[in-house]
């Protein structure tokens, strides 16, 4: 059961996110910031561009293979913690390998935290988490240039809401692919 | 010095912009607040007053939990000016403090007069003039709010100030927008300084009130930025790779405190804002980051989980970085995080897990005392009022970010809620500089 619903959720994330890419280009570097009364707009693009794409030029790849353990994209954590479970672990050990044999694949390392606690300590306890997944991916000998780690802290969530069933979706790390 | 102030103050007004609908509750009643009756200002002209000076009053003194404001039917008549006091009828009535006044306009500029009353003494305790316009009505009653609680309590009023916030919208399904606002320290005259589609976060003012520093995600990871409050210049002085986050001004205003985690884990620097040469201060495989400078500029408090669970440590500070190691101070509780100093340095005010949630907690430095200042379960963020006698917090209200003031004694407070609006991260302003 577990397994069927990880699949539509690592779906709806992938469709997401492409979603994601396509905004962003669409609307352009310097068009999401706005510092109201100065005319100095110019400032970073919006890095989504960055995003999968799931453009099925690439049919075939184990990325797309749903019955593939690469096709967990998402791990979740409990309050205050970075330590991944048994089945993440292994989880994770597919995805180094798989990094470590396509060495023209990048991968963004997103850690989450719940709302609970303070924003600037979250952003820490996220970095954490990403950075505990990163390890895992470079033990299989994936490169460092292939990782990226970024955390939001608890500025992301994935589910609105005040109570656990919200909370402990959002203590996550999300694997973000490009570039294959 | 009244004058200067007024002067930063009307630019600060100058952009116009949307005001997003804002309701004020006054929560608490203050036991041991002083009564004082506050009577309507006297106005002759032929359109109302857009502003009601006595009711803004009113409700400054009693969000500061000191005073008491007599409601109206325990005012014995409607002076507005020292002559037509009836004192013998307010002494009747158990009227001890008596504030009256009123407005003149002679060719759209108001000057508005009010006189405090000692009434047992029918004495004059303070009396002003002041020159004002009409858009700038609600500045001048909370400088008048100011006044009076200078000359009753003998300690600075913190009405004139401002405070700094970040709200929260759904524009679209999946796209949020962003807002770094500044408003009055009554959350009236919101004005947006900017606006982003990502996360913004950890306003932080310069010493003198005229720059902010925060972190916004624009470029889908955090960096540190310094903006100019009235010319909304901006500049980015943080983005190493990794987290590049909580800003904190040292006293003198010339660096920036900040976590940067570019060697690896959140690690405590001190950015000089003139060189940019980074110092620094941490150096633990755990998590260091929230840093908040004591007020002799010779030391931080910062949250750290060092020790298994994040708690607040201090460390002293010289021109070479850390100055011995950095001891503990918050023992109550497993969780304790983003530590305020209070501007004489006898408190701290932070985050505090109990039982029931997330909650403001005030510690004093000396006795090591903690007090739980609130009872709701997702507080956040607090700041000390530059005269340290109220704390703003970030907090949710059915299911809502609001921002909450209240007395460091817990004795009254009030609540900031933007409708519409996911508020959080809020930070009271220093009284600007003279």
């Amino acid at each position: 059961m577990k397994q069927v619903w990880l699949f539509w959720g690592v779906l709806a994330t992938s469709v997401m996110v492409s979603g994601c890419a396509g905004v962003a280009e669409r609307d352009g570097a310097g068009e999401d910031v706005v510092i109201e009364d100065i005319d100095d707009r110019a400032v970073a693009g919006d890095a989504r561009a960055a995003g999968a794409r799931m453009d099925g030029k690439f049919e075939g790849s184990p990325l797309d293979d749903p019955e593939s353990p690469l096709s967990q994209r998402v791990f979740y954590f409990d309050f205050d913690s970075s330590e991944l479970s048994e089945n993440d672990r292994e989880a994770l050990v597919a995805h180094g390998r798989f990094l470590a044999s396509n060495p023209d694949v990048s991968v963004a390392v997103e850690g989450h935290t719940d709302e609970r606690g303070t924003r600037e300590y979250n952003l820490a306890l996220g970095e954490r988490r990403a950075q505990a997944v990163e390890r895992l991916l470079s033990l299989q000998a994936a490169a460092e240039d292939q990782l990226q780690v970024i955390s939001f802290g608890e500025e992301s969530p994935a589910a609105m809401g005040h109570d656990e069933g919200a909370w402990s979706l959002n203590r996550r790390v999300e694997l973000l692919y490009s570039g294959y | 010095m009244l004058a200067k102030r007024f002067i930063l103050l009307l630019l600060l007004v100058m952009p116009a912009l949307v005001q997003a609908r804002l309701e004020v509750t006054v929560t608490g009643g203050a036991e041991g607040a002083l009564p004082i009756a506050i009577l309507p200002f006297g106005w002759e002209g032929e359109e109302p007053l857009s502003e009601d000076i006595a009711a803004i009053i009113k409700a400054d003194l009693a969000a500061s939990g000191r005073f008491a404001p007599l409601s109206g039917k325990q005012l014995v008549g409607q002076p507005d000016h020292g002559g037509a006091i009836d004192f013998a009828a307010w002494r009747a009535a158990g009227v001890e403090t008596l504030l009256v006044g009123r407005v003149k306009n002679s060719n759209g500029r108001y000057q508005v007069r009010f006189q405090l009353f000692d009434v047992l003494r029918a004495k004059q305790l303070a009396g002003y003039a002041m020159p004002t316009r009409a858009p700038l009505l609600r500045r001048t009653a909370h400088q008048i709010s100011d006044l009076v609680y200078e000359e009753l309590t003998g300690e600075r009023g913190a009405f004139n100030t401002h405070i700094t916030y970040v709200t929260v919208e759904d524009v679209a399904e999946g796209e949020r927008r962003f807002r770094l606002a500044v408003a009055d320290a009554d959350g009236f005259n919101e004005q947006t300084i900017l606006t982003s589609k990502q996360p913004l976060m950890s306003p932080a003012w310069s010493p003198d009130g005229k720059q902010l520093a925060y972190v916004s995600f624009e470029a889908r990871r955090s960096v540190v930025y310094v903006q100019n409050v009235i010319s909304g210049k901006r500049e980015k002085v943080a983005e190493y790779e990794g987290i590049n986050s909580a800003p904190a001004w040292s006293p003198d205003g010339r660096s920036l405190a900040l976590t940067l985690s570019k060697d690896g884990n959140p690690e405590i620097y001190v950015l000089d804002l003139r060189t940019r040469a980074l110092r620094r201060i941490t150096r633990h495989s755990a998590i260091d980051t929230e840093p908040a400078w004591m007020p002799d500029g010779n030391g931080l408090v910062f949250t750290s989980d060092r020790g298994g669970k994040p708690q607040i440590y201090r460390v002293d500070t010289g021109p070479r970085g850390a100055v011995g190691r950095p001891q503990r101070l918050s023992f109550e509780g497993r969780y304790n995080a983003r530590p305020s100093v209070s501007p004489d340095g006898h408190h701290l005010a932070m985050v505090h897990q109990s039982r029931s949630g997330f909650q403001i907690a005030v510690q004093n430095l000396e006795t090591g005392n903690l007090r739980i200042l609130t009872d709701s379960r997702l507080d956040e963020s607090p700041s000390f009022a530059p005269n340290g006698r109220m704390i703003i917090f970030a907090t949710e209200r059915r299911g809502r970010g609001v921002l909450e003031a209240i007395a460091v004694d817990g004795s009254a407070g009030q609540r900031l809620d933007l409708t519409g609006f996911d508020v959080r991260e809020p930070a009271w302003s220093p009284f600007f500089a003279e």
